[in-house]
C-alpha cells in the first residue's frame, strides 16, 4: 500500500486540503470544544467529523479494524477506537483526557479538544474549553437536555465561550420529527440566553449516518434549511484581543550583543508601531518603541498574537515577568483582584495557602480566599469560605506581596488568565479569570493619608521614572486624564 | 533560502523575497515560537532534539526565528544510532555549520561493543537501546532539564492527549494518565532536579502544515524526501534501501532499482521507502494531498501492536 498505487479514480474522490490554484485561506484555524458523554454519541460525531472531511488515513482505519474486529451497521469502524488513543481508556471504555483533532476543509481548519463527559472530569472540560472559541454541546434527540448539558454550557460560558452550537444528534431515532427538534432549541437557546450567549445554533443531525454533520440530511430532513455542523464551524469567528490596549508580556530579553536589546514576547493584546508610547509594568518607567523586529524583515506594525522583538528608544529596566503596555491604555496593577476559579485537582484549593500564580510570563506568589462555589446543576453561586474541592468552580479573591498585572478576562484572554501551582507538588492545581482589581484605597489602608497630585504627563513620567517612586509603584495610583478632567475632579473634592 | 549576509544584523529592512504567510500557518509559527521562548527563559539547561527529518528541520527553523538576532541559546542533540542514512548524516553536519549550531551526537556505547543491529537484534530490541536507551543516556549525561521534540499530536493515538510540556520523572517515565492540566497558553515550568520536560512547539500542526510551511519558508531538506534512482529490496512490504555496505539480501530477494523517496527518515533498515517520481517539493506536496495512507505507514516500529508508541513513550521514547 503505497501513496504511488493511489489510482486516478480514487485520486477523484478525495477532497485535496488545499488547492494550489486557489487563494490560501484568510482564516486562521477554529478551535472548538466538544462536550457530550459517551452515550449522546460524541465519539461517533468526532469520529464522523475526521472521516468526512478524510482526515483519517486508510492504515488508520485499519488498524481500527485489527484492534476492534468490529464495524458499525454502515460498515464504518468503530470511530471511538479511533479517538480513545490511551490504552487505559480502551479498558476502561471511557475518554478520561482531553485529546485534540485536526481536521481541515478547503475553507479552514480545526482543532477539536474532545473532552470527556463525566460529571468528576469538570476540569478537563475546563482545560479544553480554556483555548476554545465556539463550543459544540452535543445531546441525545431521544432525551433532550440534560443536567449535564446545563452543566456543559455553564462551563463553557464561564471560560468564555461566546458561541455554541447545540449538536441534536441520533435524530434518525426520533423519525426525523421536526417538532422534536423545535422544543430542544427552544429549551437551548434559553439556557445559552441565561448564560449571556447570543451566538446559538442548533442542528438535528444524525452523526452515525452522516446527516447535517459534513453533508447535508436533506433526503430525511428536508424541512431543516439551516447549516450542517462543518458549515456553521466555517463561518464562525475566532476571537482575536486585536481590540484594546497594546500588551506585551516579556518573555526573554534578547541581548546578542552590546548593541542590540530587544524584549522577546507573543502580543498578548492591541497592536504596536515603531513611534508608540509605552509603560513597562510593574515599574511604570516610559519609552518609545523603536523598532519591532521578526526573523523576516523590520516589521512597520505587530498585532495581538504576533510573536515579536520589540526594541525601545531608550534605557529601561526590563525583565521577564514584566509586562510592556500601551500608554493611555494601560491594564490593572495591584495587591488584591477577584477572580474565578476551577479546582483541578485531588487536594482542592485550601484558603490561605500560598501558591504560586503565572499569568502571561509572570510568576510570583499568591493567597487564595474561597468566597463563593458555584452549584452547577442550578447555575446558583452559594457562600463558601471553606476549601474548594477538585471539579469545584469558585468566585476567590486574591492577594500578591507584590504587584500583579490583570485585564478582566471578560476582556482580554491572555492577559486575565491564570494557572496556579502548589509549591508543594509543583502540579496545576487551578485554572482562573480575573474579573476585577480590589482597590486597596478604601481597604486595608482606610485611615493612611494619601494625596492626590495633578501634574503635567512630562513631569509625571520623570517622577515615575525615578528609583524612589518605582520601588513603591504599587502604593500609587495613576490616572491619565486631560485637564478639564483633573479640573473636574479637584472640583469635586473641595 | 535566505541570503541574508549577517544573521546578526536586526537592522536590514529588505524587501520581503515570498509573500506573508498564510494566516493559519502564521499562527501556527507564533505558537511555536511563544513555546521556545517560554521553555528558554524557564528552564536552566535546554536542549533541542534533532533527527534530521523534516519536523526537525521545521523545528530548526522556527528556533532560528524565535530567538532572532541572536543564536539558538542551546545545543541540538542528534541521538545516532550507526544505522542512519548516509545523506541523513551529511545534511545534519551541513545544516550544524551553516547556522552555527552546538551538534551534540550521541550515540549508545552498547551498540558497538554488542554490534546491535536491526537485523540480528530485531527492530524492537535496536530501538530500545540505540533510541530510548541511548535518548535517556544522553539527557543524563547533558544534565538537560528541557527537550525540544518535533512530535505532533496528529501522529499517532497516544500523542494526541499530550501536553505542549509533557512532565518526565527523572528516569524520563511518562506518566499518560496522570498529565499536568494545560490552560490557555499557560505552562508550568516547574520541576524538581533531575525531573525534565519534553516540549512539543510543532504539537498542533499537522503533515499538510508541516509540507506547506516547508514550501512556504524555503526550508532545506534532506535530499531523502524527493525521488532518485535508488537501489532497494521489497521486505515484509516495505520498500527497504539496499545501497549500505551492511545490506544483505534474504534468499530469493532481488535487489531492484528504481524511482523511490521516503515520508519520513530514521534508520535504514526500518524506514520504507515509496515508489514515486516527486523530486521537487511541489511534486511531494502535490502527491501529499491525494494520499491516502498516513506518514507512519513505512515505520515498521510503529506497527507491531495498538497502543506500541505509548509504551515506549512511557519508556522514555521521544
Amino acid at each position: 500500500m503505497t501513496a504511488h498505487s493511489t489510482t486516478a479514480a480514487e485520486a477523484s474522490n478525495v477532497v485535496p486540503i488545499t488547492d494550489a490554484a486557489k487563494p490560501l485561506r484568510d482564516t486562521r484555524p477554529l478551535r472548538l470544544i466538544t462536550c457530550g458523554s459517551v452515550d449522546d454519541g460524541k465519539s461517533t460525531l468526532i469520529g464522523r467529523l475526521l472521516w468526512d472531511t478524510k482526515a483519517v488515513k486508510e492504515d488508520q482505519a485499519a488498524a481500527l479494524s485489527r484492534d476492534s474486529g468490529k464495524q458499525n451497521d454502515l460498515g464504518l469502524p468503530d470511530f471511538a477506537l479511533l479517538l480513545d488513543g490511551l490504552q487505559a481508556e480502551r479498558e476502561q471504555g471511557i475518554t478520561i483526557d482531553v485529546a485534540y483533532r485536526y481536521f481541515a476543509t478547503d475553507r479552514r481548519s480545526f482543532i477539536v479538544a474532545d473532552t470527556p463527559g463525566h460529571e468528576q472530569y469538570t476540569r478537563n472540560m475546563a482545560t479544553g474549553a480554556s483555548t476554545a472559541d465556539l463550543a459544540v454541546l452535543l445531546v441525545d434527540a431521544r432525551s433532550g437536555l440534560l443536567e449535564q448539558t446545563r452543566r456543559h454550557a455553564t462551563i463553557a460560558s464561564l471560560m468564555g465561550i461566546k458561541q455554541f452550537v447545540l449538536a441534536v444528534n441520533k435524530f434518525d431515532l426520533v423519525a426525523y420529527d421536526k417538532a422534536v427538534f423545535e422544543k430542544i432549541s427552544h429549551d437551548f437557546k434559553e439556557l445559552a440566553l441565561s448564560l449571556g450567549v447570543r451566538q446559538v445554533t442548533a442542528i438535528p443531525m444524525s452523526a452515525l449516518k452522516g446527516e447535517n454533520v459534513v453533508y447535508d440530511g436533506r433526503a430525511t430532513m428536508p424541512w431543516y434549511d439551516g447549516p450542517t455542523l462543518v458549515e456553521t464551524l466555517e463561518l464562525a469567528t475566532t476571537r482575536t484581543a486585536a481590540a484594546g490596549g497594546f500588551r506585551l508580556p516579556v518573555q526573554r530579553v534578547s541581548r546578542p550583543g552590546e548593541s542590540f536589546r530587544g524584549y522577546q514576547g507573543t502580543v498578548a493584546g492591541g497592536s504596536i508601531k515603531p513611534g508608540d508610547s509605552v509603560a513597562i509594568l510593574p515599574s511604570g518607567m516610559v519609552a518609545n518603541v523603536k523598532q519591532i523586529v521578526t526573523f523576516d524583515l523590520v516589521r512597520n506594525a505587530a498585532v495581538a498574537g504576533d510573536a515579536i522583538t520589540l526594541v525601545l528608544d531608550r534605557q529601561v529596566d526590563v525583565s521577564r515577568g514584566d509586562m510592556i503596555v500601551s500608554l493611555d491604555a494601560q491594564p490593572m496593577t495591584g495587591l488584591a483582584f477577584d477572580a474565578q476559579l476551577v479546582a483541578l485537582q485531588p487536594g482542592g484549593i485550601e484558603p490561605g495557602k500560598r501558591y504560586w500564580l503565572k499569568a502571561g510570563s509572570r510568576r510570583q506568589r499568591v493567597s487564595v480566599q474561597p468566597v463563593s462555589q458555584l452549584e452547577l446543576s442550578s447555575g446558583k453561586w452559594k457562600n463558601h469560605a471553606e476549601a474548594l474541592p477538585m471539579n469545584a468552580i469558585g468566585k476567590v479573591r486574591l492577594s500578591f506581596d507584590e504587584a500583579a498585572i490583570f485585564d478582566p478576562y471578560e476582556q482580554n484572554r491572555n492577559t486575565g488568565a491564570f494557572i496556579l501551582i502548589d509549591p508543594d507538588t509543583l502540579n496545576t492545581v487551578a485554572g482562573g479569570m480575573v474579573s476585577a482589581k480590589r482597590s486597596d484605597l478604601g481597604g486595608i489602608h482606610r485611615d493612611q493619608q494619601r494625596v492626590l497630585l495633578s501634574l503635567p504627563a512630562d513631569l509625571a513620567d520623570e517622577l515615575m521614572a525615578t528609583e524612589i517612586f518605582a520601588a513603591r509603584r504599587d502604593e500609587a495610583e495613576v490616572r491619565r486624564v486631560t485637564s478639564a478632567a483633573a479640573a473636574d475632579l479637584f472640583g469635586e473634592i473641595e | 533560502m535566505h541570503t541574508h549576509s549577517s544573521e546578526f544584523d536586526p537592522h536590514r529592512n529588505e524587501p520581503a523575497a515570498k509573500p506573508p504567510l498564510d494566516p493559519h500557518l502564521k499562527a501556527l509559527e507564533n505558537e511555536a515560537i511563544h513555546i521556545f521562548r517560554e521553555v528558554a527563559a524557564e528552564f536552566e539547561n535546554p536542549v533541542m532534539l534533532y533527527s534530521i527529518g523534516k519536523d526537525s528541520s521545521v523545528l530548526l527553523h522556527l528556533a532560528r526565528k524565535a530567538f532572532y538576532p541572536g543564536r539558538v541559546p542551546f545545543p541540538l542533540l542528534h541521538i545516532d544510532t550507526g544505522w542512519k542514512f548516509p545523506e541523513m548524516i551529511a545534511f545534519r553536519d551541513e545544516m550544524a555549520e551553516k547556522f552555527d549550531l552546538d551538534l551534540v551526537v550521541y550515540t549508545n556505547p552498547r551498540g558497538d561493543s554488542e554490534k546491535i543491529s536491526p537485523f540480528t537484534h530485531g527492530s524492537a530490541y535496536h530501538t530500545d537501546v540505540m533510541k530510548t536507551e541511548a535518548l535517556r543516556q544522553a539527557l543524563d549525561a547533558g544534565k538537560y532539564d528541557a527537550a525540544f521534540g518535533g512530535a505532533r499530536r496528529d501522529e499517532e493515538a497516544s500523542r494526541a492527549k499530550e501536553r505542549i510540556y509533557s512532565f518526565r520523572t527523572p528516569d524520563h517515565k511518562w506518566d499518560p494518565r496522570n498529565q499536568r492540566p494545560e490552560l490557555w497558553n499557560l505552562y508550568n515550568g516547574m520541576i524538581r532536579r533531575g525531573e525534565s520536560v519534553r516540549a512539543f512547539p510543532l504539537s498542533n500542526w499537522t503533515e499538510v502544515d508541516i509540507w506547506r510551511y516547508i514550501q512556504a519558508e524555503n526550508i532545506p531538506l534532506p535530499p531523502l524526501y524527493y525521488a532518485k534512482t535508488r537501489k532497494f529490496v521489497e521486505r515484509d512490504g516495505m520498500l527497504m534501501w539496499a545501497e549500505d555496505p551492511r545490506f544483505v539480501a534474504l534468499p530469493g530477494e532481488q535487489v531492484q532499482e528504481g524511482s523511490l523517496r521516503f515520508r519520513t527518515l530514521g534508520c535504514w533498515p526500518l524506514t520504507g521507502g515509496i515508489r514515486s517520481t516527486a523530486a521537487t517539493l511541489d511534486e511531494v506536496i502535490a502527491e501529499l494531498e491525494i494520499a491516502t495512507v498516513s506518514e507512519r505507514q513505512g515505520r515498521a516500529i510503529d506497527r507491531d501492536q495498538a497502543g506500541s508508541m505509548e509504551k515506549k513513550k512511557r519508556e522514555g521514547y521521544f
